[in-house]
């Protein structure tokens, strides 16, 4: 077990060796710095003075691999790749355009994106699967066809118009609760409830859909007919025997996003004016802040192998048949 | 004496189809009676009709169910449930299924004790261990906390009767309780079935296909054909002179020891069950059939003690309807075809940090064979133990670790491969995924053809007519996919493209034991006339012996990727001398009752072959075993007449 | 208006050439199965499920407007001279040229839908003195006199609408039961019931209805927009209902040319992972694990930077603005292709990993056939299947991560029309007082009815394609 940790760690190392490439490659090859100082200048100002200046600010006036200037290992480390890509396996992450450390940042707005993500997450999975298995509970019914159907019309809603609709008509028009901002303690409480109960019913179509095709298949299994058999009700069968082999798809399939939680989502933060990690993604895409985006990209990579690692740990606990290997 | 179970006029539908039609029969305490039928007969159906537990669109149309007094189909749901588990149980096919895979042995088996005898805690813990020694479960307090996966399959279906039994139930409907295991865990399970029902005097239902499991287990019979009871009586008469003609068929479908005739088969297919059916459902098939079997449906008749639903019951020739027509036999001439010497084939195991090869699992260990041109030989033994790799990697299809094949005097190198591959070919054991089901029959035929380049590519197409009608298919088959053909022809089809190629060896992979008895007939005669007319040698790979006689010259049995004994097929079966051979001949079920042989029962389950035994790896199971068995691997033992074997207490007689 | 030859200049942009280019694949496809038995089952199983049918008639009605708008032309100015004529820079499709007076009847701000004044209070001169109140919309119900002529003049054109809807329904309906009753030689009444029934063998019911309905909205919004704009208008005074027509052909190129990008990169790489194995599949899942593992909304708006940054840099390659947006959509879509190959390549992976070993692949291998070979006769035409079904499970998404992509400011050209665009535009707007809400409604609303179409339609696709889940809803 150990050593397959161990193992899977040391894979993880390649690959964020490859999304770094990738996104140096991205983001200084294609399109070299200079082309970034013109973007971010606008037409009007650009002159190569301006463009000069703007890469001595940002730190883009190296060569990019070799800096043949320089000597010693100074020809390797003060390039823009090590500058700004490869130091980032150090977690430095430098500074985003708005002159602010990055690290610091992404530290202070976690708490954020965490308080909104994580009860959408939990509150998310069980409705999910109380749906789900209420269809299934009643499945070849009416009922059952009927919330299949519900649930490709919830799905087939736009995440958009859940996040404005909310918005509209809990905030504005019934005044329940505000519009957006947040809080931290106790008082945050009114501003998180209403992201959540919106990201959770925006997630509860396609989640239900899909948790009761996993319970549907294991309901056709031998096993079931093995537990009917016994003399079991149908609702112990569904509880004790379907229930448990189907949540280890459900479980495992759900720890993949666990890391990544931490990232907050991108729309419902800039929506709600939380000061996550969703909404600091989304202002520096608009912003054209490449450094911060960067900075996401390794973070998100890093966060989503991390999720991997845990999906393979979290399979040999709820499933006894696999022994990591 | 009051039956148990009495069954009338029971009628199920699913959808359209009645798959069963007015079945009545009834089991008294302490017997076993055995529904006997192919595949699709309607006997599962049977079982699970008496259980109410159909699957998704069947229901109870008509009949009357009674469990002792208690009207079963007449119970709401909530009271049936105490009668599941309770006052009968069920014991089912594939046990690595029916468990479930994330539940430990024993919480399996303490539901069932909570629910029906009240139980808990440690006293569940107890009952459940006294549960598992019952049913011979080795080391029972520690296996309570495995899982099913953790588990042999024998070991597996033993948990499954357990659990069965934990109800306390009258009743034990085990449907086809022994079909997915090896032979001489078969006869390991069958015996405790058989201890079990007498020590409890519980009465049993025992569905199978298979007429010696019926004729080692059963009290009474009823042979099913198409959703109906055709034939009912004891087993001694029943076996002694089978009276309905399906019945009768089925024997002489059956290949028997000594026979060199062709096997009898019934033609044509099971009718679909959502048509309407005039007329006696067997009619279309049966030799025998007259005018009237074809209008009127035959009502029940009683015959010395058998009731029977045929018109022609009494009249039918006594004796075997199988013709006597002796296959062509084509003039022998020993030509060596197939050598092998030393065949290795190893597979590694991996592990560790970074997954070094820390050792490899022989599946083929040191195998050596040969096959003359025109000659059968039949490798023997049960799953796991490489017969499958051992064919697979002859065509190369498994890279082999070490040893040499020479093919028609030719040693076959990975460069050669070709004109290996014209040589030898395989039929697999499964029709159903060895034909591309997205290609036509005619594709499939010229597939080899076309890669091998063998004849003109115009005279391809004539080649397929001919092959389709070579192997008894009609001529339009090429146009179609194969799912428009059942899996006795799909196996036809597997057979005609293996000789597309004219090969003089075909590897044949178990290519009856996915099929029913009558089906399998069909397709060992056409084996048999093939091997005749195109002088065909065969690699007979198989774990049943009773085909092994029938048709084999030569065989090898196998044991844990050796070969443990090696001969010409009388004499290995009629006197084999390993101890291994010996306890697999005397596990097969047979319908003659044996004579002069002991019935030898082996303990345990074959090794797992990642950590084989010492010395001779069957050792742990032998009763003969002595100190020199678990420390060296014994040498070879001639018995004259190229008989065989490695076996240290052979070689201390001989 | 005239489509003379010497009247305009046919524009082919690069999404016309390749949606055409797919439009002729499909057909070819559909030819090819339709020959096929094996092929055709499953089809005819889709066939007759009655909300995959419903759900493909809308979807056939969104994929004929988004044709009509994919024929591009320009116009040429009246005042060219004829040796040497110039065309118009805009670009205007063979939809524009349908709808024609939608497109050119633009009020000056914000009107709410079926209003016939603006929606804000302005200085105006009436009768002499300057007022401030609602001013009469140039277009829309300007042929009132009155204010309270509005309703019965809305009533009357949705009751037209409707009956001549309902006319039209009858009359197909008439001529389909006539082909019917001949074809199966049932007397009328016979039929009438069977068909009332459900018992066809055909969904004719459900078509028959969604037909029906079609028509009746289809003829209600034609009378309502001759007078009025039916979803208001926007900012700059145009009508929501053009917009979001427009929008239609946006949405259906990012949901299929995507696929289009994905599907070989899919295919080739997940199929060779799976049955090649070793090294190769090492190499594949390593590719697939990158590029997964960063997150995607990331990702393509990385890329999408990157593209703009080039767009800006060669101002001269474009001709026109629609061009201009053009290859940005199409960059779009290739960005989102690239980055989303990964879930049905693991998907063929896994499938092709359990094929190479079932016995048919063996037999293949027995005869010496060559990889080529068994992968194109053996391996793809038993995962084809999985192929079809994430084409039309993918597809809505798509749809729906145009409006998130556009929100966030790297989806199409904001000058394009979207319905991701349209969105963004408007939900600052929802802020006003009295709120400004029929530019959203109408985008979700046309954003929920094709998303929805394709859904049904795809969970009918599945139902009848894979075996697992076949038969059972």
């Amino acid at each position: 077990m150990l050593a397959y940790i161990l193992r899977r760690l040391l894979y993880a190392i390649p690959i964020l060796i490859g999304v770094n490439l990738l996104t140096f490659a991205l983001f200084f090859v294609v399109n070299t710095p200079d082309d970034m100082a013109r973007l971010q200048l606008g037409a009007k100002h650009v002159t190569p003075e301006a463009i000069a200046r703007w890469k001595v600010e940002h730190g883009y006036d190296k060569p990019l691999l070799l800096n043949a200037q320089a000597t010693g290992s100074a020809r390797f480390t003060d390039t823009i790749f090590f500058r700004h890509s490869a130091s980032m396996f150090a977690f430095k992450f430098g500074k985003g355009d708005d002159g602010r450390d990055i690290a610091n940042e992404i530290r202070t707005r976690m708490g954020p994106s965490l308080a909104i993500a994580l009860p959408v997450f939990v509150i998310g999975l069980m409705a999910n699967i109380t749906f789900a298995l209420l269809m299934v509970f009643f499945r070849s019914t009416y009922l059952d066809l009927w919330g299949v159907v519900l649930c490709v019309v919830l799905m087939s809603i736009s995440g958009l118009f859940y996040i404005i609709a909310g918005q509209y008509f809990i905030a504005k028009l019934w005044n329940l609760l505000p519009i957006s901002g947040y809080a931290g303690g106790i008082d945050g409480f009114k501003f998180i409830l209403l992201p959540v109960l919106v990201s959770v019913a925006a997630g509860l179509g396609s989640g239900a859909r899909w948790y009761r095709t996993i319970f549907l298949e294991e309901i056709g299994k031998d096993y079931v007919r093995t537990a009917r058999a016994k003399g079991l009700s149908e609702a112990r069968v569904l509880f004790r025997h379907v229930l448990k082999n189907g949540m280890i798809p459900i479980l495992t399939g759900a720890v993949v996003v666990l890391p990544l939680l931490f990232m907050g989502s991108l729309i419902t933060e800039s929506f709600f004016g939380i000061p996550g990690l969703g909404s600091y993604t989304i202002d520096a895409i608009q912003a054209q802040d490449f450094a911060v985006v960067r900075a996401m990209v390794f973070l998100g990579s890093f966060l989503y192998i991390a999720g991997l690692i845990l999906t393979d740990i979290s399979y040999s606990w709820v499933d006894p048949r696999v022994r990591l290997q | 004496m009051k039956p148990l179970l009495v069954v009338r006029d029971l009628v199920t539908e699913i959808g359209v189809a009645r798959v069963v039609d007015g079945v009545s029969f009834h089991v008294v305490a302490g017997e076993t009676y055995a529904l006997l039928g192919e595949s699709g007969c309607g006997k599962s159906m049977t079982a699970l009709s008496l259980m109410r537990l159909l699957p998704d669109g069947g229901r109870i149309a008509s009949g009357d169910v009674r469990l002792g007094e208690t009207d079963v189909l007449a119970l709401p749901e909530r009271d049936m449930r105490r009668v599941r588990g309770g006052r009968m149980a069920m014991v089912f096919q594939e046990p690595m299924l029916a468990l479930n895979p994330v539940l430990k042995v024993g919480d399996q088996i303490g539901e069932t004790l909570a629910l029906h005898q009240d139980l808990g805690g440690q006293a569940a813990r107890d009952a459940a261990r006294a549960l598992l020694d019952a049913v011979g479960v080795p080391d029972a307090a520690r296996r309570l906390d495995t899982y099913p996966f953790e588990l042999s399959g024998g070991l597996r279906q033993r948990v499954m009767i357990a659990m069965a039994l934990a109800g306390e139930p009258g009743l034990l409907i085990a449907d086809e309780p022994t079909t997915a295991l090896d032979v001489t865990i078969q006869a390991q399970v069958l015996d405790v079935l058989r201890r079990l029902r007498a020590e409890r005097r519980m009465g049993m239902l025992l569905i199978t296909h298979d007429l010696g499991v019926v004729a080692e287990n059963a009290d009474r019979v009823g042979v099913m054909y198409a959703g109906e009871l055709v034939e009912e009586g004891a087993r001694d008469a029943f076996f002694a002179t089978p009276q309905h003609p399906y019945s009768r068929m089925l024997f002489e479908a059956l290949p028997r020891p000594g026979d060199g005739g062709r096997l009898a088969t019934i033609a044509g297919q099971v009718p679909r069950l959502d048509g309407t059916l005039r007329g006696c459902r067997f009619a279309p098939r049966c030799p025998f059939a007259i005018a009237r079997c074809r209008t009127e449906p035959p009502g029940w008749q009683d015959f010395g003690g058998q009731r029977v639903r045929c018109h022609l019951v009494g009249t039918l020739p006594a004796g075997s309807v199988r013709e006597r027509v002796p296959h062509i036999v084509a003039e022998h001439v020993p030509q060596p075809l197939l050598q092998v010497e030393g065949l290795k084939v190893h597979f590694p195991i991996r592990r560790g940090f970074i997954q070094r090869t820390v050792g490899h699992v022989r599946a083929v260990d040191d195998v050596s064979l040969a096959i003359e041109a025109g000659r059968t030989l039949a490798l023997v033994g049960e799953s796991g133990c490489g017969k499958t790799t051992v064919g697979k990697a002859l065509l190369r299809l498994i890279e082999p670790a070490a040893g040499t094949i020479v093919l028609g005097g030719e040693t076959v190198t990975a460069k050669n491969a070709s004109t290996l591959r014209r040589q030898a070919q395989m039929v697999f054991q499964d029709p159903f995924s060895s034909l591309n089901p997205r290609m036509r029959v005619m594709d499939i035929l010229l597939e080899g053809m076309d890669a091998l380049g063998v004849g003109a590519a115009v005279a391809r197409r004539d080649a397929v007519t001919r092959l389709l009608r070579q192997v008894g298919l009609p001529d339009d088959a090429g146009g179609r996919y194969p799912h428009a053909f059942s899996g006795g022809q799909r196996q036809r089809i597997a057979i005609a493209r293996a000789l597309a190629v004219s090969p003089r060896l075909v590897i044949c992979d178990e290519p009856t034991s996915a099929l029913d008895v009558s089906v399998q007939a069909q397709i060992l005669n056409l084996l048999k006339d093939l091997q005749g007319e195109l002088g065909l040698a065969y690699l007979f790979i198989t774990h049943n012996l009773a085909v092994v006689e029938y048709l084999a010259h030569d065989v090898a049995v196998m044991y844990l990727g050796r070969i443990v004994e090696q001969g010409p097929a009388a004499g290995v079966l009629r006197a084999p001398r390993h101890p291994y051979t010996q306890a697999l001949v005397s596990a097969v079920p047979r319908i003659e009752p044996q004579i002069g042989q002991g019935v030898i029962r082996l303990a345990g389950d074959q090794p797992s072959p990642l950590d084989p035994p010492t010395g001779c790896p069957f050792h742990p199971r032998c009763p003969q075993a002595g100190a020199v068995c678990r420390q060296t691997y014994p040498g070879q033992t001639e018995l004259g007449g190229g008989h065989w074997v490695r076996c240290h207490w052979v070689a201390g007689q001989a | 208006m005239s489509l003379g030859a010497f009247k305009v200049l046919p524009v082919i942009l690069w999404t016309d050439a390749l949606i055409f280019a797919l439009l002729a694949a499909v057909l070819a496809l559909v030819w090819f199965i339709r020959r096929q038995p094996h092929l055709r089952a499953p089809w005819a199983a889709v066939a007759r499920r009655p909300m995959a049918m419903g759900a493909a008639l809308v979807l056939a009605v969104f994929v004929t407007i988004g044709l009509l708008d994919s024929l591009h032309y320009r116009e040429r100015l009246s005042d060219s001279p004829p040796d040497r004529p110039q065309y118009s820079v805009e670009v205007l499709s063979a939809f524009d040229a349908l709808v024609g007076k939608l497109r050119t009847q633009q009020e000056k701000t914000y009107s709410a839908p079926l209003a016939m004044q603006l929606y804000a209070k302005e200085f105006i001169e009436r009768g002499g003195a300057t007022v401030r109140a609602y001013p009469r919309l140039k277009y829309g119900g300007a042929q009132l006199k009155q204010a309270d002529a509005r309703v019965p003049d809305l009533v009357r054109r949705v009751i037209l609408g409707l009956a001549q809807g309902l006319a039209a329904s009858l009359l197909l309906f008439g001529l389909l039961a006539a082909w019917q009753t001949r074809h199966r030689g049932m007397a009328f009444g016979e039929w009438l019931s069977v068909w009332g029934t459900g018992r066809l063998g055909w969904p004719g019911r459900t078509v028959v209805l969604t037909l029906a309905l079609m028509l009746m909205l289809g003829t209600a919004t034609f009378h309502l927009a001759a007078a009025y704009h039916v979803f208001g208008t926007d900012k700059v005074g145009q009508d929501v209902l053009y917009i979001a027509l427009k929008s239609i052909r946006t949405g259906l190129v990012i949901g299929t040319l995507t696929t289009l990008v994905t599907l070989p990169l899919a295919i080739v790489l997940g199929i060779a992972a799976g049955y090649f194995r070793g090294w190769v599949d090492d190499v594949i899942q390593y590719a697939y694990t990158v590029l997964n593992s960063i997150p995607g909304v990331l990702l393509i708006a990385a890329s999408v930077l990157i593209v703009q940054v080039a767009i800006e840099a060669h101002p001269e390659l474009f001709d026109t603005a629609a061009a201009r947006a053009d290859i940005r959509l199409l960059a779009l879509c290739l960005i989102m292709g690239v980055t989303s190959w990964t879930g049905l390549a693991r998907l063929l992976r896994g499938e092709s990993l359990k094929l190479r070993t079932l016995d048919y692949v063996e037999a293949a291998r027995a005869f010496g056939v060559s990889h080529a070979r068994i992968i194109s006769r053996h391996i793809f035409p038993n995962v084809f299947h999985l192929v079809l079904i994430s084409i039309v499970l993918d597809f809505s998404g798509l749809v729906l991560a145009e409006a998130v992509l556009s929100y966030v400011g790297v989806g199409v050209d904001p000058s394009m029309y979207s319905w991701g665009n349209m969105i963004n535009g408007a939900r600052l707007e929802l802020a006003r007082e009295p709120v400004v809400w029929w530019q959203l409604g109408a985008a979700f609303a046309f954003m929920f009815t094709l998303v929805l179409a394709a859904n049904l339609f795809a969970d009918g696709v599945r139902d009848a394609f894979d075996p697992r889940t076949g038969g059972r809803r």
